[in-house]
């Protein structure tokens, strides 16, 4: 009899707060706990109306000591250990506050008892798990829950034109600052267009619970008005959700949410509450008992695996650093720094780990995959080792599965044991958070290091070097003296620093974007990975501005993407939130246009955004500088390679109002390198029909 | 191709079949038989999963099914060392003539007639797999009117109890 139970935690920890931990970026940031200032208009905060909790505080140690247990973390949502919960263990909350409490309860205060309605306890629950902003539109069976969020002088609401930007906006904000991003909607409609937000987040592992108003349980499966089965709808596309019914249930089922959300591996959590249990009254406790007996993720690495680990990195004689996105979920970077420095291999990092180690650092290769660097890709391909942190073997990593790295042993660190041996098997499986499995390996590896037992790379870094020096990314400019997408996009990088948020939608601009900024910090790097979800930029980039007000944001759009989702700008300028947006109007689906140039003859079938007659480069159907204005935003254009500069330096001078810049770029510039789909990783090409010549690089 | 069974203690929570069968479909896994049930424990329900697949898309069925929030605990069971049975339904045509053969197959079989029609009875049998296809492909020949099965359900021999020790899990971190 084999058992392959979910493994036990080892200890019960204190549970920490995903929602309200310190962010793990490096570089200087507002305190993580500030909320946002507000330029716009602003609700005034009454206080409370006639309290619903008549507080009768108990002894307040019980909340003091999580706090504790979150602070010695200091780690990002997500690394936490998880809360020992048990159905059967109904410990009083007073006497272990350390185990099995509700995150939010780490936030200081006393345990609260109060008779309320379901919704207000909904509105508790998020203040206590410390909720600063959701990003939402109400509506009919939402209602009751946007009533006492009125009164909420803790939670800011920040009502958005559509329900999908509230959902990116929520994603953004959780990206840039680590905390668990919310937003809300109501039933029907606004629920399902929830749905591509919480796909996105759910592809790139983002801590966002989404909350829903769901019709009245007398009404839930009589196809009631607005009624939509949203819990069946999200099944696939979330971590795990909820249909909650009863007022008593709404407290305990936020708190699990955010946990779910914001432990482990981090992913979107929905929360459909009837509206009739919003409006019923019930007795409102705090803290609250997790009941979640089949969830412990495991963060804590196996030793025997990481000692087994360090052996082969030191043994290695060409081995390959594979960073992703749990790295920087993990607020792993300065360990992998270390990490990487220690052993002297070199670093790849993926769409979603952009960031997580210094693009300015010499061992860093740039990116691999369909447009990573030639010496990325190569360096995977010919590696005899690869040390996966916290990423997934994507099929845009790997090409062709079975003809990647193909003399490459493996070892693959992941929280999420599903995902070691899913795509390429592992020889070395190692499940556990990449802060405390890097940690451990840079242990064992100096333990080896004690040995006498030193690695050797220096050949592998010749032929590396040489890849690097060869082929480095490039482009050129168009010979009709129109802009380069890559110029501009490589001056905004270089023009507003590494200090500064970017985010991009999804297409040739986002790869640009992820090629030609050089990012030396984690989170600094947002967009849709997973998912590729066209028009995440505007409403993502409004999320993670809120999230750090401080920091510049800016978002490299599509003139495609962007007409997605723009209606987030009014969103931007009634709220105050001052984010950039650089539209690189290519005038056309760009990437589809590439594929189309590429593999169907040029066949340019229904990729074209701008008017066919006309004879200006980009489109001007929206005319983006009047859209612009029209929203109350700063309009901006180039066209001039001269301008660039200048104009960048314009908008970067405006701190109180949104810009959107029309950079109008010539429509042919295409993304190299390039790995085609289906294709083998030893078949790109730096430029189109240009093959490295691996043979000679071997010598 | 080799066939498992997964015995899967999960939360008795409204939609947790759903999640384990929408789980199924959307990776690409086919389910054999799958039967539900409650337990000893009012708060478990236990769900024997068949799956015929090999070793490697296997761990992945039972990876992602660690993953759902509500599953407890995932148990492959070893044929040899598990008792696995099905039960079956067959309603056959029997008339005065054939009746007697049909009984006496019946009776072979070690299963039991529970309704008698004048043109037909309903055979109730248990069993492995292979016992209940065999007891079908001798009643064929009398007609088959209608058939019902179950999926199998299977527990491990000997005095240990997977149930037991998922509730313990506390206990045993301590």
């Amino acid at each position: 009899m084999t058992e392959q139970t979910s493994p036990v935690p080892p200890k019960a920890h204190a549970a920490s707060g995903p929602a309200d931990q310190p962010p793990g970026r490096t570089h200087p940031g507002p305190s993580p706990l500030d909320i946002p200032a507000r330029p716009g208009p602003q609700k005034a905060a009454p206080p409370r109306p006639a309290p619903p909790a008549n507080s009768d505080a108990p002894a307040q140690p019980a909340a003091a000591e999580p706090a504790a247990g979150r602070a010695q973390n200091g780690r990002p949502a997500g690394t936490s250990q998880p809360a020992a919960s048990h159905p059967a263990a109904a410990q009083p909350a007073a006497a272990q506050p350390a185990a099995g409490q509700a995150a939010g309860t780490a936030a200081s205060g006393p345990a609260i008892k109060a008779r309320v309605t379901g919704a207000q306890a909904l509105v508790m629950a998020m203040e206590q798990i410390g909720v600063e902003v959701v990003f939402g539109i109400p509506g009919g069976a939402v209602l009751p829950a946007y009533d006492p969020l009125l009164d909420s002088d803790k939670i800011r609401h920040i009502l958005v034109r559509h329900e999908q930007g509230a959902g990116h906006a929520a994603t953004g904000y959780a990206q840039a600052t680590g905390r668990v991003g919310v937003c809300m909607a109501t039933s029907g409609p606004g629920a399902t267009n929830l749905v591509t937000p919480l796909a996105d987040a759910y592809m790139d592992s983002v801590p966002v619970v989404a909350i829903t108003g769901q019709v009245s349980t007398n009404l839930i499966g009589t196809d009631g008005f607005q009624e939509a089965d949203i819990s069946g709808i999200t099944l696939p596309i979330t971590k795990h959700n909820f249909l909650v019914t009863k007022p008593e249930d709404i407290a305990r089922t936020v708190a699990e949410a955010f946990h779910l959300a914001g432990t482990g591996r981090p992913g979107p959590v929905l929360v459909d509450i009837a509206k009739d249990a919003m409006q019923a009254m019930t007795d409102f406790t705090w803290p609250v008992q997790y009941d979640l007996p089949g969830y412990h993720p495991v963060t804590r690495p196996h030793s025997r695996q990481v000692r087994e680990a360090a052996r082969m990195i030191t043994d290695a004689k060409k081995p390959v650093l594979y960073v992703g996105g749990g790295v920087i979920k993990a607020g792993a970077a300065a360990e992998l720094k270390e990490l990487a420095e220690l052993t002297h291999a070199p670093v790849v990092t993926t769409l979603m780990a952009r960031g997580a180690f210094p693009d300015s650092h010499p061992q860093h290769l740039g990116m691999p995959g369909m447009h990573g660097t030639v010496a990325a890709v190569g360096a995977l391909q010919r590696a005899d080792l690869i040390v996966a942190l916290g990423a997934r073997f994507d099929d845009r990593v790997t090409g062709k599965l079975d003809t990647f790295a193909p003399d490459a042993l493996i070892v693959h660190a992941d929280i999420d044991p599903a995902e070691i041996s899913k795509n390429r098997r592992a020889d070395v499986p190692i499940v556990g958070d990449c802060k405390e499995v890097i940690a451990e390996l840079i242990t064992a590896v100096q333990a080896e290091r004690a040995h006498g037992r030193e690695p050797d790379h220096a050949e592998w870094w010749v032929q590396l070097n040489q890849w690097r020096s060869k082929y480095p990314l490039g482009y050129t400019d168009p010979d009709d003296g129109s802009l380069a997408p890559e110029y501009v996009i490589e001056r905004i990088g270089k023009l507003v620093g590494p200090d500064a948020v970017y985010l991009a939608g999804v297409g040739q601009h986002q790869m640009w974007a992820a090629q030609f900024i050089d990012y030396e910090n984690p989170r600094t790097w947002i967009n849709s990975g997973g998912a590729g979800t066209m028009g995440f930029a505007v409403p993502a980039a409004l999320g993670a501005k809120v999230g750090m007000p401080d920091t510049p944001v800016w978002a490299i759009d599509g003139d495609g993407c962007f007409q997605m989702t723009n209606q987030e700008l009014a969103t931007c300028v009634i709220e105050g939130i001052p984010v950039k947006i650089a539209i690189i109007n290519n005038g056309s689906l760009g990437m589809v246009r590439q594929w189309q140039t590429l593999f169907y003859n040029e066949r340019y079938s229904n990729t074209n955004l701008g008017d066919k007659k006309a004879e200006v480069a980009g489109t001007r159907v929206p005319d983006f500088v009047k859209l612009a204005e029209a929203y109350g935003c700063i309009g901006l254009r180039c066209e001039k390679k001269d301008d660039v500069d200048a104009i960048i330096e314009q908008a970067m001078a405006i701190n109180d109002q949104p810009v959107v810049i029309d950079f109008v770029v010539h429509k042919d510039a295409m993304v190299w390198p390039m790995v085609a789909a289906g294709t083998s990783n030893d078949d790109i090409k730096f430029a189109r029909g240009m093959a490295p010549d691996w043979e000679a690089m071997d010598e | 191709m080799s066939q498992h069974t997964l015995s899967v203690l999960v939360e008795n929570k409204p939609g947790v079949l759903v999640r384990i069968a929408g789980l199924f479909s959307r990776r690409g896994f086919n389910i054999d038989s799958l039967a539900v049930g409650p337990t000893e424990h009012e708060e478990i329900s236990r769900m024997t999963i068949v799956v015929n697949c090999d070793e490697h898309p296997l761990e992945q069925v039972t990876k992602q099914l660690n993953k759902l929030i509500n599953v407890l605990k995932i148990v492959e069971l070893d044929a040899a060392q598990a008792v696995q049975r099905e039960l079956i339904l067959v309603k056959v045509r029997a008339d005065a003539d054939t009746r007697s053969k049909v009984l006496e197959t019946v009776e072979l079989f070690r299963a039991h007639v529970v309704d008698v029609a004048l043109d037909a009875v309903t055979v109730e049998a248990t069993g492995s797999h292979d016992k209940l296809e065999a007891l079908v492909r001798v009643l064929e020949p009398f007609g088959i009117k209608e058939l019902v099965q179950s999926g199998a359900i299977a527990v491990g021999r000997g005095g240990r109890s997977i149930t037991d020790r998922t509730l313990r899990p506390l206990e045993r971190s301590a």
